[in-house]
């Protein structure tokens, strides 16, 4: 039984906390918050590339660092922990992992170096209206050769360079490369919960894009790059779970009321134990995930789900509890409660709110036990 | 990352393995009736040579040092033969509690003689303990016990009542928390010893529990003689004492019990909806909620991986399996309550021969909220992650520097 991370792995977790704290944190993500005019900081995001943490499980023959799944739940733990407001998710999690997944060698080889190199930024465009979209819902069209139709909302998509779209094509859906910077595509910013990362409406209009795998498979290709980000995001979430936790804790023991610390009144106890429990838990599912994801186990459904589900609830709580044991302070612009009650949410939503997962894990468990 | 065992675990598995394999049955609902359809005197008997055997093997006392009849390996062994002994219909619930916390509070603290004498046979399983802490006035504050030794030339002589005491109608020793000095704070003024159950003076009464059943006791002292090299510690050192013992009863009482997830999944096949339209498990609201119990007890599973990949490592796992009885007690609570509103009125019959899994949901309903007192309640488990993980600190305390005996006890 070895259910932990490698001494290495640990490093470089230690590594990447070391980094953020110096280079990230609160004050660069409230940069992006307070100025409407800017989607990410771009000074982390260089730096983050120089790092090689873009490329860090692109193999190296594209230019990454091929590191493993592994090290880079690592590292998504500690952006989520810093509340990081770069496009990372969406440029390594989803854009690059389904090149990974399903690209011609010719479109890895001319996509992932860029990406490495951060001079690519991707994005995953699912979305097109309220409610969660399904196979039959698509209604963005492609024809071989060029797209047509609207995506709303695109988180990093009035930053980033290129898109993976999910779109009809004929009777299916196909996965497609667009380079949004080409006259056929209109960005929009959209106003959001959460400004510390951009988003926007794209608009297609005989716009030239080109398929990554077959025609036809793109739902399929969907929901697997989708379960892959669901493992990712989950350590974000844990990251930035326990972020909440310590610096409620933190607060419970500085903050005097009725002459005494606050965290040692029960009703404060009981809150910031239950947040634990509500970590361990989503830790323990994401570890599982991170396993998964990395042996390419036949559980990874099952597992991404899993991982989800309990890291969505468990950011929810933290986050919303964080605030209520700041009292009043944690309801102010200024104390740093709201910027994890916001990413809390966006990380929640995007990739499929908390419902869907839950309805995909019980889907999963009986395919288990159809199998 | 990876969940194989190492080559020197694995083949302690396969030889755990071979050996229940030799001598228990596999789990069966089937078996688990003729279980129950034991007399408790037969049980106990099957029991004891279970044991006799488990140390005729060297499957008692794992963990335990080679010179008190143990094995000497790593935490990890004991777990994964409690993981193989798991699969099986094996009879070791009356050792639980004296092999896993009294008789290593014993070893902890009493000299050779003494261990001579009782840990052999408690690990043969030729005598069986009993942990005499709780009292009708302490239960979460154990400290405030009122059970009194006073000192009688090379005795001691015992006065009072404990409470919620497991299997002491068949214990032969049991270890007893007893206040010595009430003119000193609560927490300095008690002491431990070891009582022989069999003795005049102690009666033990079944406590007629509201689930039914009757798993624990009362047990009142009447004058009851203590030697004084029974004593485990010194006077006054009984809260020192008592701690040894309690760190292992939370590792003790984290297991599951009762249908979980994948019996209500199960379950929820064979019910009809609400809406009318369809079983149960199409029920979307239903849904939502198995997948909420499906990441709790996969979670709780696999915090466990977590805890034996740090026992394999050779790290000492902390306070923090605490979480484990505030999982499990809750969720089994959840799944019985939300099985029987499911049958609609035919859930309040609790016949098993009527009811879906034997009354198994039912069973869990009505033992759950026992459960979740037993061993430390929800409310003391989450002070301790509060106060011993997080740090927090202690609640203010009003028994600080007042003698024992001028404390408020309510009736």
């Amino acid at each position: 039984m070895n259910f932990d991370f490698s001494d290495d792995q640990k490093s470089l977790k230690d590594e990447a906390r070391r980094f953020l704290a110096d280079k990230a944190g609160a004050k660069v993500t409230r940069r992006v918050l307070d100025d409407a005019a800017v989607s990410y900081d771009d000074g982390l995001w260089r730096a983050v590339a120089e790092m090689g943490w873009l490329g860090a499980a692109i193999p190296e023959e594209h230019g990454g660092l091929g590191l493993g799944r592994l090290e880079l739940c690592v590292l998504a733990e500690e952006l989520g922990r810093a509340v990081a407001p770069i496009p990372f998710s969406s440029t390594v999690y989803f854009f690059a992992e389904a090149l990974m997944l399903a690209g011609s060698d010719a479109q890895k080889a001319a996509v992932l170096p860029k990406v490495a190199a951060g001079e690519v930024i991707g994005c995953f465009a699912l979305s097109e209206g309220p409610g969660a979209p399904s196979a039959s819902s698509i209604q963005a069209k492609f024809d071989g050769a060029t797209l047509n139709g609207v995506k709303i909302p695109v988180t990093d998509g009035d930053c980033a360079s290129h898109a993976v779209v999910v779109a009809k094509e004929g009777a299916g859906i196909s996965l497609v490369l667009v380079d949004l910077n080409q006259a056929g595509v209109t960005r929009t910013t959209l106003k959001t919960l959460d400004p510390t990362r951009g988003h926007a409406k794209l608009e297609f209009k005989n716009a030239k894009a080109e398929r990554i795998g077959a025609a036809g498979q793109g739902w399929d290709l969907a929901e697997a790059v989708l379960d892959r980000a669901a493992v990712l995001l989950a350590f974000e979430q844990v990251g930035g779970s326990q972020a909440c936790l310590e610096m409620a804790t933190a607060y419970a023991k500085e903050r005097y009321a009725f002459s005494r610390q606050i965290g040692s009144f029960q009703a404060i106890k009981h809150k910031l134990a239950d947040m634990y429990v509500s970590i361990e838990v989503a830790r323990s599912n994401a570890y599982y995930g991170a396993w998964a994801l990395s042996t390419e186990a036949a559980e990874m459904p099952f597992a991404a789900a899993a991982s989800r589900v309990a890291a969505s609830d468990a950011y929810y709580l933290c986050a919303k509890e964080n605030i209520q044991t700041h009292g009043g302070m944690g309801f102010t612009w200024d104390v740093d409660c709201h910027l994890f009650f916001r990413r809390a949410k966006l990380l929640a939503v995007q990739a499929g709110a908390p419902a869907v997962w839950k309805e995909k894990l019980v889907k999963r468990l009986e395919q288990r036990n159809a199998a | 990352m990876d969940f194989n065992d190492t080559t020197e675990e694995a083949k302690f598995r396969a030889e755990a393995r071979a050996f229940l394999e030799a001598n228990l049955t596999p789990k069966s609902s089937d078996k688990e009736r003729l279980q129950r359809k034991l007399t408790p005197a037969e049980y106990l008997k099957a029991a004891k040579a279970y044991q006799a055997k488990k140390a005729e093997n060297g499957f008692a006392g794992i963990t335990w040092a080679k010179e008190q009849g143990g094995r000497g390996l790593p935490p990890i062994y004991s777990v994964i033969f409690n993981q193989e002994e798991a699969k099986f219909d094996a009879p070791s619930a009356p050792f639980s509690i004296g092999l896993g916390m009294c008789v290593p509070t014993v070893i902890a603290f009493a000299d050779e003689a003494t261990k001579d004498r009782y840990v052999a046979k408690a690990l043969r399983g030729d005598e069986i303990w009993c942990q005499l802490f709780s009292e009708p006035g302490a239960g979460s504050d154990v400290a405030a016990s009122k059970t009194k030794a006073v000192r009688d030339g090379d005795d001691w002589v015992i006065n009072g009542q404990k409470v919620w005491t497991t299997g002491a109608q068949f214990s032969d020793f049991g270890i007893v928390l007893v206040r010595t000095n009430p003119d000193v704070e609560k927490h300095k003024g008690l002491t431990m010893f070891i009582v022989d159950m069999k003795q005049a003076g102690v009666d033990v009464r079944p406590i007629h529990q509201a689930s039914g059943g009757r798993d624990f006791n009362e047990v009142y002292f009447t004058d009851v003689r203590v030697p004084d090299k029974n004593r485990l510690g010194d006077p006054g050192q009984g809260w020192g004492v008592a701690l040894v013992t309690l760190m292992n009863e939370r590792l003790a009482v984290g297991g599951s019990y009762g249908p979980d997830y994948k019996e209500i999944f199960e379950f929820a096949k064979g019910i009809n909806a609400p809406s009318g339209d369809g079983p149960l498990i199409q029920d979307e609201a239903f849904r939502q909620k198995l997948a909420d119990w499906i990441v709790r007890a996969e979670g709780y599973k696999l915090a466990k991986f977590r805890t034996m990949t740090a026992l394999s490592k050779g790290q000492t796992p902390g306070p923090e399996s605490s979480i484990g009885k505030v999982i499990n007690a809750n969720q089994m609570m959840d799944i019985g309550n939300t099985a029987i509103e499911a049958l609609d009125h035919y859930g309040i019959i609790n016949d098993g021969d009527l009811a879906p899994l034997e009354g198994a949901f039912h069973q869990s309903y009505m033992f759950a909220p026992g459960l979740r007192i037993a061993g430390g309640t929800d409310e003391i488990l989450k002070n301790i992650i509060a106060e011993r993980v997080l740090g927090l600190p202690q609640d203010v305390r009003v028994d600080k520097g007042v003698a024992f005996k001028d404390l408020p006890s309510g009736r």
